[in-house]
Formats: C-alpha cells, sequence, structure tokens
C-alpha cells in the first residue's frame, strides 16, 4: 500500500466516515463530556490514545488467534474483553509511571472501556481488510475525527447556552438538534475524498 | 461439533484468564501508595467543590492542606467546625474561621429605580441585558436583577425579587461566585457578624444619582464624621465601611440622610 492510499485511509475516517457524525458511534460521550472546549479536547486525546493502543492488541488478535482456530464469531466478545481489560492495564500503568497524563486524562479512560466508537473501530478494520499499518491509520483518523466532532459541538454548545430557547427544547432536545445539524454539515465531505487525491 | 464449542470456549477462556492473571499483577506490582493523611483531609470536607478556599477543588484543597501548603482554616462553608476536624487530622491548632456572607449592595428595586424608555426583549440574563445601553435601569452600576447570580448559586440561596437580587443569609456559603459574576460587582462578600451595610453602588454625583434611583448614596460625609472609629470613608460619592475597623455601633445608621445605610444582623436575617 501506497502512502497516497494511507492518505487516503486518514483523511475519510477523519471527515467522511467520521465515527460521530456519519456513523453515529461513540454518541454517548458526544453529548456528555461535550459542554467544554478543554474537557472536549481531553476526551478526544483519550479516545485518540485508546483507539491506537485497542487496534494495535487486537488486529494481532484477530489474525494470529482467532482466524487460525476458525474463531472469528467470537471477535465482538474477544475484542470487548481485550479492549476493556487493556484500558485497565494503561491505566494503572500511567497512574505509576506518569502520574501527570493519568491526571489529565484519568477522569475519562473508565469512560471509554466500553464505548462502542472504539470497538466499532477494531471491528471495522477488520472488515475492510485493512493490514496492520493500514489499521493503525485508520483508527488514528477515526480519533482525530472524534475529537474534530467533539471540538466543533463544544464549540456549537457555547452558543446554545447564550441562545433563548422555547423551553420545551430546553436541555437534550436542542443540544440533539443541533448534533443532527452538525452530522448534516459532514454529509457534504461524501465523495470529496477520493477525489482530491486522484 | 463438540470439538467447535469446545475450542471457541478453551480460547476465549484462555484469553481471559491471562489478560485477569495480568491485571492482577499489574495491580499488585504497580500499585501506588496513597496518602493517608489526604484522604482524611478529604473526608472531612463539605465536597461542594465551591472553590471558595482558592483551590480548584475540595481534592485540590485537600492536597494542599496534608501537604502543609495551606491553612487548614480556609474552607469558608465548613466553617469552625470543619476548621477544627482538619486540626485533629492533622494534629496542629487552628484558629476559626471568621464566617462570611454575600451581601447586594443596592437597594434598587423597581420601585425605586428609574427605568429607560426602551423594553429589552433580547438573550436572558444580567450579562447580555447589560451590552445593550448598559442595562434596562436609568442607573448603570446597580443590580440589573435578571437574576445570572442566581443561576450560578450551588446553594440556591439567592432569589430575584422586583428586580432586585436578595441573598439568604442562612443558606450562603460565602463561595463568592455570584459576586464574580455581577458584571457591575455589585456583590460583595462581607463578614457575617457586620451590622451595617451602604446599600448603593453609584459614584455618580448625588444630584444625578438621585434623578436615576431614589435610595442613592449621596456622598454627604455626615456617616464619615460620626463615625467613632473612622470605619467610613466616602470615595466617588459613595460611603464604603472598612469592616475590620466598624465597631457595630450604627451610629450611621441612625445619622444617614437617605437611609441607604442599613442596619443589618445577618444571624436573624433581618434588614431595615
Amino acid at each position: 500500500m501506497d502512502f497516497k492510499g494511507l492518505v487516503i485511509i486518514l483523511m475519510g475516517s477523519v471527515l467522511v466516515n467520521n465515527y460521530v457524525l456519519s456513523r453515529f458511534l461513540g454518541i454517548c460521550p458526544f453529548l456528555g463530556v461535550s459542554k467544554k472546549l478543554n474537557q472536549a479536547v481531553g476526551m478526544g486525546v483519550s479516545v485518540i490514545f485508546v483507539m491506537l493502543m485497542a487496534t494495535a492488541v487486537t488486529w494481532p488478535i484477530q489474525t494470529f488467534i482467532l482466524e487460525k482456530f476458525g474463531l472469528e464469531y467470537t471477535q465482538t466478545i474477544v475484542f470487548i474483553l481485550v479492549i476493556a481489560a487493556l484500558v485497565q492495564f494503561v491505566e494503572i500503568v500511567l497512574k505509576k509511571f506518569i502520574p501527570a497524563l493519568h491526571k489529565s486524562l484519568g477522569v475519562y479512560l473508565p469512560l471509554i472501556t466500553t464505548n462502542c466508537a472504539v470497538l466499532g473501530v477494531t471491528i471495522n478494520n477488520i472488515t475492510d481488510g485493512y493490514n496492520f499499518v493500514e489499521s493503525m491509520v485508520s483508527s488514528l483518523g477515526c480519533g482525530l475525527g472524534f475529537m474534530l466532532a467533539m471540538v466543533i459541538f463544544s464549540g456549537v454548545r457555547s452558543r446554545i447556552d447564550e441562545s433563548n430557547i422555547p423551553n420545551s427544547f430546553r436541555g437534550l432536545p436542542v443540544t440533539l438538534i443541533a448534533a443532527s445539524f452538525v452530522s448534516l454539515a459532514f454529509f457534504g465531505f461524501a465523495g470529496i475524498i477520493e477525489n482530491l487525491f486522484a | 461439533m463438540l470439538s467447535a464449542i469446545l475450542t471457541a470456549l478453551l480460547v476465549v477462556a484462555a484469553i481471559g484468564i491471562l489478560l485477569a492473571v495480568v491485571l492482577v499483577l499489574a495491580s499488585h506490582f504497580l500499585k501506588v501508595e496513597e496518602d493517608e493523611t489526604v484522604l482524611k483531609v478529604r473526608e472531612c470536607l463539605p465536597g461542594a467543590n465551591c472553590g471558595a478556599c482558592g483551590y480548584a477543588g475540595c481534592d485540590s484543597y485537600a492536597e494542599a492542606v496534608a501537604s502543609g501548603k495551606a491553612e487548614p482554616n480556609l474552607c469558608i462553608p465548613g466553617g469552625a467546625d470543619v476548621a477544627a476536624q482538619l486540626g485533629e487530622v492533622l494534629g496542629v491548632e487552628v484558629s476559626a474561621t471568621e464566617e462570611k456572607v454575600a451581601f447586594v449592595f443596592c437597594n434598587g428595586d423597581c420601585k425605586a429605580v428609574d427605568y429607560l424608555d426602551v423594553v429589552y426583549d433580547g438573550i436572558e440574563g444580567c450579562k447580555a441585558s447589560k451590552l445593550v445601553y448598559g442595562g434596562p435601569s436609568a442607573c448603570k452600576f446597580g443590580c440589573i436583577g435578571c437574576g445570572d447570580c442566581a443561576s450560578v448559586c450551588p446553594v440556591n440561596a439567592i432569589c430575584v425579587h422586583d428586580s432586585l437580587a436578595h441573598i439568604n443569609p442562612d443558606l450562603c456559603i460565602a463561595c463568592g461566585k455570584c459576586a464574580k459574576i455581577c458584571p457591575n460587582k455589585v456583590i460583595d462578600i462581607i463578614p457575617k457578624k457586620s451590622k451595617v451595610v451602604v446599600m448603593c453602588n453609584n459614584p455618580e454625583k448625588g444630584a444625578v444619582a438621585r434623578k436615576h434611583c431614589k435610595n442613592v448614596c449621596f456622598g454627604c460625609k455626615k456617616c464619615e464624621r460620626n463615625c467613632p472609629t473612622n470605619a467610613i470613608k466616602v470615595e466617588n460619592n459613595l460611603a464604603r465601611i472598612d469592616y475590620t475597623k466598624c465597631s457595630g455601633c450604627r451610629e450611621c445608621f441612625d445619622s444617614c440622610v437617605t437611609k441607604c445605610i442599613k442596619a443589618v444582623d445577618f444571624y436573624e436575617g433581618t434588614i431595615g
């Protein structure tokens, strides 16, 4: 796979197949932690980190263990198990060796443990037939896309907070409506990436 | 058929057991000793995370106290009780905190203050309405009355009545959030034992200020002359009380021409 292909995978997973706004995975942290910009960035960085770690672990497990024994159908349960244990392990290691990083990411790590976006990335990498390098690039792109969506939406939400909203729409309803608009905006990217690098 | 089930079972179980062993070993060998004093200190604190102590929250204040970087009597919501408990945990003598309370230094309710001949129909809140001609009332220094303070108050101690914010001293924990958000800086934190307050925030000359609001301070300096402890100073046409000097004799209250100095008792909850 050449460099151009990797760039297409990266940009495609950031913009076109954005996990939050196009595939609607990871909506819970997207709505929950996007109230403030610094929290959104912290969550985004943690997700990128966990997605990369998870892919680095699950791809070899799929290729060297599950496919060897013909156990592809246990993919979901094995991946959940591995990702959850991995996040716990990373948390313990960070707490011991890099307390500063643990302090800034620590709040978000348990939230990501069972996040469907992380599971989705690892499973989609397998279904799309990517090799190891492509999988890593794709998860980096998905993580960046997640962070991009969080950061954009935290800006949208700070505007919502200042505006005068009808009583029945206050809180979650108007947030969901705003999320759908942001999602619609991202559909504009569909079809652009392939032609951009053609 | 049976062998397929068995392989699946064995492989998944093996992965699970392997991960469990790794996690158990990790939690055993990479354990981080948490400072016990921090935990004990944290248990004594109220946990409101109000930030009145000057730290980001109860956790960071507990760390600072345990490491000796902060005095144990800074927790204002907890007051003397928490300070005493912290002293016990740390084994040091602690002087009690002075109880404090937030107060709105304005008496310009909708009956007293004059309004501009416009109707504000924009975004709700003091901050937003102040952007348009400095707020709907003629006095640009008093309480706007849109309740930004009430919405940030963590203990619901503030209610807006007749376009004027009122703070319930029984509920107030003096965290200072209202004082911080008020765009006119009309709220201040004062000692709870205070006996008198100047209920005006308008630095304009007496005659001008009087046109805007009935309940203003003229800056006539009668209180300044009558104060036996020199605790009152008139600056910018506005009397201000230095509570470190005030003896609570209420001479100023008796002598105030416009009755903008009020006698208060925050423990009884009376203003008059």
